[in-house]
Order: C-alpha cells, then sequence, then structure tokens
C-alpha cells in the first residue's frame, strides 16, 4: 500500500478531486455504454416477438375471414 | 388552453423521436468553435479576445441549420394547414411552437457553453456575461427567426436564402452580446447591454407572434 | 490463409460467435480492470515529480490507445465489408463506432482532468489534444451518417467510406508528439526492449489495457448482435432465438420471484 491510511487514500496526495473525477466520470461512462447496450438487445428480442405475434394475428384474421366467405 | 399544451407536448415528443436532427446543429457549434483556434491563432490571449464573437456567430449559425424545422414538418404532412383553418389563434400556436423548439434548439447549446469557454479560454465573467446573453439572446433568435422560417417554409430551395434573410436582422443582438461580453472582460458593468437586449426580447415577445401567424398564412396561400 | 474468417459473413455464425466470446470478455474485462485499476490506485508507487496525480496514467494511456485502435479496427472491418461485401463487416463497424467515441471522450477528459494540476490548463490546443478531438468528431461523423440512411446496407458503405478516410488521422494523432512541439509528453511505452516507464507502474497499465480492450470487445459482441437482430428481423434463426432468450429470462425472473418468496 502507498498510503498511510484511507483517509491519504481517498486524498490522493492532494489530487483528490481530478483523480476521482477523472476515474468517476471513466467508470460512469463505460457503465453507460453497457448498460445501454443490454437494454436495447432486450427491447430488440421483445420487439421481435411482438411482431411475429402480430403477423400471426393478421394471418389468423385473413384466414377467418376467408373462411367465412 | 389544453389545445396549446397539446401542441407544446407533440411539438416535443416529434422533436426527441428525431435525435439525430437535434444533435447534429450541436456538433456543427462545436465544430465550428474548434476552427477558430486552429485557422486564426491558439494563443490564449488571442482566443479570449475573440471567443464571445466566435460562440455567438457559431451559436447563430447553427441556430439558422436548427431552424428550419420550426415549420416544415408540420408544411409538408398538412398539420399546418389544419392549425390555420382550426379557428385556434395562429399567433398563439406559433408562439407555443416556438417555445418548444427553443427549449429543444438553444437549452442544449447552453448546457454546451462551459465546454466551449473551457475551449476559448473565457474567464468566469466572462462566461457569466455570455451566459446572460445566450438567455435572453437565444430566444430572441427563435422568435425573430421564425417569422423567416414561416415566409420560407414553402419554398423547394430554403436553406440560403433563410441565412441571407436573418443575419442582417441578427447583427444588433450579435452587437449587444459580445459588447457586453467584452465589458465583462474588463470588468465593466454591463447592464446596459443587457437591458437593451432584454428591451429587444420584450419587443419581440409581444410582436413576433403575430408576424408569424402573417407569414405562415401568405406561405400558406 | 484467411479462410476460417469465411463463415462469419453470414450473420448467424456472427451472432453465434458474439454469444460465445461474451462471456470470456466481460470475465477478463472484469478480472483485468479491477487488479489494473487496485493496483495503480493503490499499489503502484507516485511519480516523482507529479506526485498522486499521475495515477490517472493508468485510465488516460488505456483509453487514448484503444481510442486509436478501435478506429482502425472500424476502418479495417469498413475494408472487408468493401471488398468482400460482407454486410457483418459494416455490422461491426459500426457495433465498434460507439465504444470507441466513449474511449476518445475518456481520453479527452482524464486528459483535462491530469493537464488542470499539470499544466494549469483545462485544455490547450496542441497538436496532440487537438488530433484526438478531431478523432471524436470522426466517430461522431461515422455514426451520425450511418444513422442517417433509412437503408441501411447503403448506410454501411456511406459510413465505411467516412472510416476510411477519417484514418489518416490515425497517425497523425500518433506522431504528433514527434512532429510537432507539444506541451504533450512523448510516448511513454514506446521502446519495447528498455521501457522509459519504471516496471511498478507499467504492469498495472498494461494489465488496465488489456482490460479495456477486453471492454470493448464486450460491448461490441452486445452491439453487434443487436445489429444483427435488428437487420435480420424477419429471419426465422432470429425469431426461433428471440422466443428463447425472452422465455429463458421470464424463466429466471419467475425463478427469482419464487426465491424471494419463499425466504
Amino acid at each position: 500500500m502507498q498510503f498511510d491510511s484511507f483517509a491519504a487514500f481517498i486524498n490522493m496526495g492532494g489530487y483528490a478531486f481530478y483523480v476521482w473525477l477523472s476515474f468517476g466520470v471513466t467508470f460512469v461512462a463505460m457503465g453507460i455504454i453497457a448498460i445501454q447496450s443490454f437494454i436495447k438487445h432486450q427491447n430488440l428480442l421483445k420487439q421481435v416477438v411482438v411482431e411475429q405475434e402480430r403477423k400471426a394475428r393478421i394471418k389468423r384474421a385473413r384466414k377467418q375471414q376467408q373462411a367465412s366467405t | 388552453m389544453s389545445l396549446y399544451h397539446g401542441i407544446f407536448k407533440r411539438d416535443m415528443q416529434i422533436a426527441f423521436k428525431q435525435k439525430a436532427e437535434l444533435v447534429q446543429p450541436l456538433m456543427f457549434l462545436l465544430m465550428v468553435v474548434t476552427l477558430f483556434p486552429l485557422g486564426v491563432s491558439p494563443s490564449p490571449d488571442t482566443l479570449q479576445r475573440i471567443g464571445p464573437g466566435v460562440i455567438w456567430i457559431a451559436a447563430i449559425l447553427s441556430s439558422l441549420m436548427a431552424m428550419e424545422r420550426l415549420f416544415r414538418d408540420d408544411f409538408q404532412d398538412g398539420s399546418l394547414e389544419q392549425y390555420i383553418l382550426s379557428g385556434m389563434a395562429l399567433p398563439a400556436v406559433s408562439a407555443v411552437k416556438v417555445a418548444a423548439h427553443w427549449l429543444v434548439s438553444f437549452v442544449p447549446l447552453l448546457l454546451l457553453s462551459p465546454l466551449l469557454a473551457m475551449f476559448l479560454n473565457l474567464t468566469v465573467d466572462m462566461y457569466v456575461a455570455l451566459v446572460l446573453t445566450l438567455l435572453l439572446g437565444t430566444p430572441l433568435l427563435s422568435l425573430i427567426g421564425a417569422i423567416a422560417v414561416g415566409l420560407t417554409v414553402g419554398l423547394q430551395k430554403g436553406g440560403v436564402l433563410l441565412a441571407l434573410l436573418l443575419i442582417p436582422v441578427f447583427i444588433p443582438l450579435l452587437i449587444f452580446a459580445t459588447s457586453a461580453v467584452d465589458s465583462a472582460a474588463l470588468q465593466l458593468p454591463y447592464h446596459a447591454q443587457l437591458a437593451i437586449i432584454a428591451a429587444m426580447l420584450l419587443l419581440a415577445t409581444a410582436l413576433a407572434p403575430f408576424a408569424i401567424a402573417y407569414s405562415l398564412k401568405v406561405s400558406q396561400n | 490463409m484467411w479462410k476460417w474468417l469465411h463463415p462469419y459473413a453470414k450473420t448467424e455464425r456472427a451472432y453465434q460467435l458474439c454469444l460465445t466470446l461474451q462471456p470470456w470478455f466481460w470475465a477478463g474485462a472484469l478480472l483485468c480492470l479491477s487488479i489494473g485499476t487496485v493496483w495503480g490506485l493503490a499499489f503502484a508507487p507516485q511519480d516523482y515529480q507529479q506526485g498522486d496525480s499521475f495515477r490517472i496514467i493508468y485510465i488516460h494511456v488505456p483509453s487514448a490507445i484503444l481510442s486509436m485502435g478501435t478506429y482502425v479496427a472500424m476502418a479495417i472491418a469498413a475494408l472487408v465489408g468493401m471488398v468482400w461485401q460482407w454486410r457483418t463487416a459494416y455490422m461491426s463497424m459500426i457495433a465498434m463506432a460507439p465504444i470507441g467515441a466513449v474511449m476518445t471522450f475518456i481520453a479527452l477528459f482524464t486528459g483535462a482532468a491530469w493537464g488542470k494540476p499539470m499544466w494549469g490548463a483545462w485544455w490547450v490546443w496542441d497538436a496532440r489534444l487537438t488530433s484526438e478531438l478531431i478523432l471524436l468528431f470522426l466517430y461522431m461523423g461515422v455514426i451520425a451518417l450511418y444513422g442517417a440512411f433509412e437503408d441501411k446496407q447503403q448506410a454501411g458503405k456511406a459510413a465505411g467510406v467516412m472510416a476510411l478516410v477519417g484514418v489518416v488521422n490515425i497517425p497523425i494523432i500518433h506522431y504528433s508528439v514527434e512532429w510537432w512541439n507539444t506541451l504533450h509528453q512523448g510516448a511513454t511505452i514506446s521502446k519495447f526492449d528498455n521501457p522509459s516507464i519504471a516496471p511498478e507502474m507499467l504492469w498495472p497499465l498494461l494489465i488496465n489495457l488489456l482490460g479495456f480492450a477486453f471492454f470493448i470487445g464486450a460491448v461490441t459482441t452486445v452491439r453487434l448482435r443487436n445489429e444483427i437482430v435488428l437487420r435480420e428481423m424477419h429471419r426465422p434463426w432470429v425469431q426461433t432465438l428471440a422466443k428463447q432468450q425472452l422465455a429463458n429470462t421470464q424463466q429466471k425472473r419467475a425463478a427469482n420471484q419464487n426465491m424471494t418468496e419463499g425466504n
């Protein structure tokens, strides 16, 4: 450990603001893009299923129409 | 009252669906500001001297790009005609649309302004003055701009014509805004410049909606 | 020589490859980033000149190197797409673009946060900083151009040309510290046999570099799968896959609920 105490670690030799700002913004930015990619993935899969169900419904409705006429 | 609220909501929703159209003028603004240190001089003193003017000019140019979408989509799909025929007060409709457009186009500019100020080495005093001029001046850009946008909305090749119409009209605003920031740089008071910009804004708020309504009727024939 | 790559021109194989690689990339990223960051923040020695602000290097240098690396990878993908007409190449290109832009942003931001205590200024218009900023603009341009087209085939071709034209900026960034008088210091990891940086500082730097690279790979696999699903929505294999995945997640959610209710 390069630091004598946890307080010294947080203080970073006086450069606390700059060091923690850098590390903080970096991991937040990485987190945002990772999470956004995952959420988009889930939404896309849901979209595929919804589209499929919609097409199946339309097909069934058409068949019913043809059967009744 | 709820009708106008509905128009406001609709405009905001449409704007957020077309995120690319909103982001591109901002990118343009950022890149134009970047050109000046590279093309003129990267020396911090020079940048501080030209900074306020550069940011205001870049804001005016990028706002000219963003303004075209104010009435264009409504004109093309016929909603504008519906607004005119509906019996709603067209000046009020125009005011609401301009308000939505300002929120969506210029608030991001205000949020980006600290970055621009840092790029051009402005001091904190200058930045405060810049923000005040932007807050008072950008609604003025939207209001006056909307008049010209209303006139050119039906034209096929609006583009540069809009710029030609609006740049002369924006020059007084540019002069007072940069004068305010330059006074701030010299630690002098700049209330006078802000007051004049505010007066122009009040005049525009009172009169522009009627002018916009008239210009829309002219375009719609 | 490159015949083993040919199956991945098909979207289905590419999707499977992403699924295979993904857990390794995430595990690698988590492992390397935790080790590298903790080592760099707490155990590496401080610089005799710059003190503890030096620790920003463990993020700044890897993200800067990879911002350029990702752009070159994008350009190579664009080239493959153009020459061999692979759709998956264009899809990989656009999958990598946002994470490359994020890396460029991180490099610029951490550089500014490091520069303020060191040089006294958040930003100066020196050659390296300016060319890295131009790299960010290039990324944004590629993403904007791709998004502007409805037909994504056309979009890929257009964005590919843009990416290739912009690759000329990469050597400029890299050699800017040699060609111009810049405030930014020279290369840290230039000589492989005799590096100008102490080993106790070099190791966490390299581990973080690997960690960031794994992270970029991991996010790219997710985004490539997204692009594939988006473009191939009508294909049967996508539809069976989507149903399967959704059923899995619903199962997991039900299992979690049972566990919490049981306890």
